[in-house]
């Protein structure tokens, strides 16, 4: 059986879903979440990795009934098929998971709502086979989470002085120690405006500054010989 | 008029499509439904369970808490929603309760937790809810501060306010309502378990 992706296209599909089309840094899409969930690094990388799982399995769903679906009636049956999909990992998560649904809490539903979700079943997973828009869904989920990571951890560090808190949720008692002090814990740090949703809005300007700046840069240096 | 019929057709087409969308997806969410109801009611009871005991002493009871729960009268204890007590027992006798009470924070209500020990002390208190300034208020819930643990081990005689207010307790400078307000509850909830005799009686009559 031939692979039905070559390597060359996943190479651009994980190329434009981290980077060149990343959805929180370029696409600037499902900002609700992102803004929110982003106060600390476990908070930011749980919900990166709900958004990319429900994307995956969007995304090959969307793909493989594509023949079946009118294209008039395109919108509401990917809406509805989202919508079950994530439903599902909203119970799997209660049921399995339940430290880390008492972290996501309402953020899992609202995955329904993240505009990427539905941004890539139109321009990618209708129009692709199963396996490169299971892939197309996984690279840009995984964009996101890369941005939820980075921001979350950024507005954790310079908002309380830690990294890693409230790993317990996820991984259970254990992971308490995990905790990582920028600052000696007695002294209290707190930063509030990383905290509240002002720095989501700072963070996540900055990144988009640094990403375009990279860019502008790498630019620069293929137009020098 | 060859459009008509046409037109027509196509929106009953369309319409089936969407019926038989929606009834697959709907079967498959009922399934996945059926599937985890019974698990996550299981994880559910488990998770209420080990808050409650967050309240409690290690080893202060030897039966299962939620069977032992009791309806709150409405309005008590500032509960707005449908609240309840639970009774911790230890070789068929009442050791502690645990109140669910709702002080009026800053920001809006504070869920409490309060377990009260058969000698009438504060045993523990968690809050399982609030809305209180992140980085002000906040330094209530014991998972943010420690404040709560002057609580601990105090009874009626306490002065259940404030120190700025001539009571026992430290409250951070420029932060006192969120302390005043579960100060106040906690004491409610002490003055109410104090008058509730049946509270303590193992069989309830």
């Amino acid at each position: 059986m031939r692979w039905p992706i070559g390597k060359s296209e996943l190479r651009e599909l994980l190329f434009n879903g981290v980077w060149r089309q990343n959805g929180g840094l370029v696409q600037v899409l499902g900002m609700c979440p992102v803004l929110v969930m982003s106060n600390s690094l476990v908070n930011g990388v749980s919900l990166g990795f709900a958004t990319a799982g429900v994307m995956l399995i969007s995304g090959s769903a969307i793909a493989a009934l594509r023949h079946w679906v009118p294209n008039e009636l395109r919108t509401p049956i990917f809406i509805l098929i989202v919508a079950a999909l994530v439903t599902m990992v909203d119970l799997l998560f209660k049921a399995y998971l339940h430290g880390l649904y008492s972290v996501l809490g309402i953020f899992i539903p609202l995955i329904t709502t993240n505009c990427i979700v539905l941004a890539r079943a139109e321009a990618y997973a209708s129009r692709n086979g199963v396996l490169a828009a299971a892939c197309d869904g996984l690279f840009m989920g995984l964009g996101l989470a890369l941005v939820l990571a980075v921001l979350g951890g950024l507005r954790e560090l310079l908002g309380q002085g830690t990294l890693l808190a409230g790993a317990d949720l996820v991984f259970g008692p254990a992971a308490r120690g995990w905790v990582l002090h920028a600052l000696p814990a007695g002294w209290d740090y707190q930063f509030l405006p990383m905290l509240l949703p002002p720095g989501a809005f700072f963070g996540l300007a900055l990144l988009i500054a640094a990403k375009s700046a990279l860019d502008r840069r790498a630019a620069r240096r293929k137009a020098a010989p | 008029m060859t459009a008509a019929p046409t037109a027509l057709r196509r929106a009953g087409r369309d319409a089936i499509v969407l019926l038989l969308f929606s009834v697959a997806f709907t079967s498959l969410l009922a399934a996945s439904h059926g599937l985890t109801a019974e698990r996550i009611r299981h994880v559910e009871q488990a998770a209420k369970e080990a808050q409650l005991a967050q309240v409690l002493p290690a080893g202060g009871f030897d039966q299962s808490l939620l069977p032992q729960r009791r309806p709150l009268a409405a309005g008590l204890l500032g509960n707005r929603q449908p609240a309840f007590y639970y009774r911790a027992l230890r070789a068929g006798q009442v050791q502690a309760v645990v109140l669910e009470a709702t002080a009026t924070g800053y920001g809006g209500p504070i869920q409490l937790l309060v377990g009260i020990g058969r000698d009438g002390r504060i045993l523990g208190i968690r809050v399982p809810m609030h809305k209180e300034t992140p980085g002000l208020g906040d330094y209530i819930d014991p998972a943010r501060s420690d404040w709560n643990r002057q609580l601990l081990g105090q009874g009626a005689a306490a002065h259940w306010r404030v120190r700025k207010d001539g009571g026992d307790f430290d409250a951070r400078a420029g932060a006192t309502i969120s302390p005043r307000a579960v100060l106040a509850t906690v004491q409610d909830s002490l003055r109410w378990a104090s008058s509730q005799p049946q509270l303590w009686q193992e069989n309830e009559r």
